[in-house]
């Protein structure tokens, strides 16, 4: 089975993309099995579920959802693999930016578009910089010298990665990146896959439910700001 | 260097082999696509915009110099190959214009990125309303003065061997110029366009029906006269705007009544 990672920044048209990428793979016969991950509430299914194939979604709920997206790989591979999925399509909703949800093995695909401003290549971080592949969306819209610039950017945050234009509206360039995935290996199976970056400590009291301001509410792992030496 | 493009042709809507089987578009030549809406003319940009190799909707092929474009081994051809200038385009970016192009200018490898800077500036401005300086923000101009400052951009930084035009005739400038700026420097010009006279500067046209390409014309000798007096009836047009436009009276526009009745009959 074929394993593909979507992740991207809120909005950039993840799943419009995804859509148009499944219709070319099933188009051509592969059976594609779609996970989507988020945190409280998505309608995701439905869209993914228009396509007639396998939908799984997965709400992290109180929990961290890349820190859940990790812990429920090896159960998603399963659930796919009962459905005879070729391609196995697992989206996550980014976030924080802190994580990226790459998998050595996995062809890992980041999603940004053109609007999010050209400083924010480098704040999206790992997500971006471990991609395999990096979608630009949304470049009908706004200049083409901005176009050149945004990409130049996303090529010296990840020199290596194969860089494609599509628009999730119309679908157009969503083509090669069907390719990409046909290309891709197959995966015999994730458990003892690697990360290709860590996910970051992060067990403090908040995270177990803590809810009231203050120092003597926190425990466990916690991180102050640094204002420069004042204290 | 890149001589010319070629546009080998694939289906239609009904998926029948459109008429027109290759389009060849030389160093120099600008081509408009005609046709009514939804006859399929932005999908033939598109499909040069991307190289499409038989994988698009339409199925067509698009050669470069009688060559496939293999996408992955001339990575920084294809990324530099075509310029777009289109009528929903916009700046997003909030920074001044000098800083923008500057940037832009390092991107493309621009040796005198100063004056490229301050030549774009004053296309920009011929092209326009009212004169824009380096200064402001790109986020403050004008729909009209985006549009002009994206031509001058395409002709000078982006200066790519080809470039496809979708509808500028609705952005508020001077078209005609914009058209002929962007034609200059041998480039492959590909313009989407309704307005005859924008038309009738291209020295082919193709006629799109029903997704396909359905009839290619060259601009003949009739057609040329016709555009010089196109383009006459264009200048005075623009003149009458000017005085409405800058508040002078009505009566300038009829003292010109006598070189108004001799406007070319058609």
């Amino acid at each position: 089975m074929r394993f593909a990672i979507v992740a991207g920044t809120p909005s950039s048209g993840k799943t419009s993309v995804m859509i148009h990428t499944i219709r070319h793979l099933l188009a051509e016969g592969f059976s594609v099995a779609v996970c989507k991950i988020d945190c409280l509430e998505t309608s995701d299914d439905e869209r993914y579920g228009r396509l007639g194939i396998p939908v799984a979604i997965g709400l992290s709920d109180y929990i961290c959802p890349d820190h859940f997206y990790v812990a429920n790989l090896e159960e998603i591979e399963n659930w796919a693999k009962k459905q005879m999925a070729d391609i196995l399509v697992l989206e996550t909703a980014g976030l924080c930016h802190r994580c990226a949800p790459a998998v050595h093995g996995c062809l890992s695909i980041c999603v940004i578009d053109n609007l999010i401003g050209i400083d924010t290549p480098k704040k999206v971080g790992p997500m971006l910089s471990t991609a395999d592949v990096v979608v630009i969306t949304k470049g009908d819209i706004v200049s083409q010298a901005e176009r050149e610039v945004f990409r130049y950017r996303v090529e010296n945050i990840n020199p290596q990665a194969r860089i494609l234009d599509i628009n999730g509206l119309t679908g157009q360039g969503s083509l090669s990146l069907k390719n990409e995935i046909l290309n891709s290996g197959t995966l015999e199976e994730i458990s003892g896959k690697e990360l290709k970056y860590s996910m970051p400590a992060a067990i403090c009291s908040y995270c177990a439910g803590e809810t009231i301001v203050g120092k003597s509410y926190q425990m466990g792992n916690v991180k102050k700001v640094d204002f420069g030496g004042e204290e | 260097m890149l001589k010319k493009i070629t546009i080998s042709g694939g289906l239609d809507k009904d998926g029948i082999l459109e008429n027109i089987r290759r389009l060849d578009i030389c160093v120099g030549e600008v081509l408009a696509v005609v046709g009514p809406t939804g006859s399929g003319k932005s999908q033939l940009i598109a499909d040069v915009e991307q190289y499409a190799e038989e994988e698009t909707l339409t199925g067509r092929s698009i050669l470069i110099d009688d060559q496939p474009l293999n996408k992955n081994e001339n990575k920084n051809l294809s990324r530099y190959l075509v310029a777009q200038v289109s009528q929903n385009m916009n700046f997003v970016i909030d920074m001044s214009i000098e800083e923008f192009l500057l940037m832009h200018a390092q991107v493309r490898a621009i040796k005198e990125p100063s004056q490229i800077v301050k030549d774009v500036l004053s296309i920009t401005n011929r092209l326009s309303g009212e004169p824009i300086s380096l200064s402001m923000n790109l986020t403050q101009l004008s729909g009209g003065q985006s549009r002009a400052l994206m031509v001058a951009d395409v002709a000078l930084i982006s200066n790519s061997p080809v470039v496809l035009i979708d509808e500028i005739e609705n952005a508020g400038i001077n078209r005609l110029q914009a058209l002929e700026i962007l034609t200059g420097q041998g480039k492959i010009v590909l313009v989407v366009s309704h307005d005859p006279t924008l038309i009738l500067m291209a020295g082919k046209r193709v006629v799109m029906k029903n997704g396909g390409m359905y009839k290619i014309f060259e601009t003949t000798s009739e057609e040329k006269k016709i555009l010089k007096d196109l383009i006459k009836i264009d200048k005075k047009f623009v003149c009458l705007r000017e005085q409405l436009r800058s508040s002078k009276s009505i009566r300038a526009v009829e003292q010109k009544k006598e070189e108004v009745a001799g406007w070319p009959k058609f």
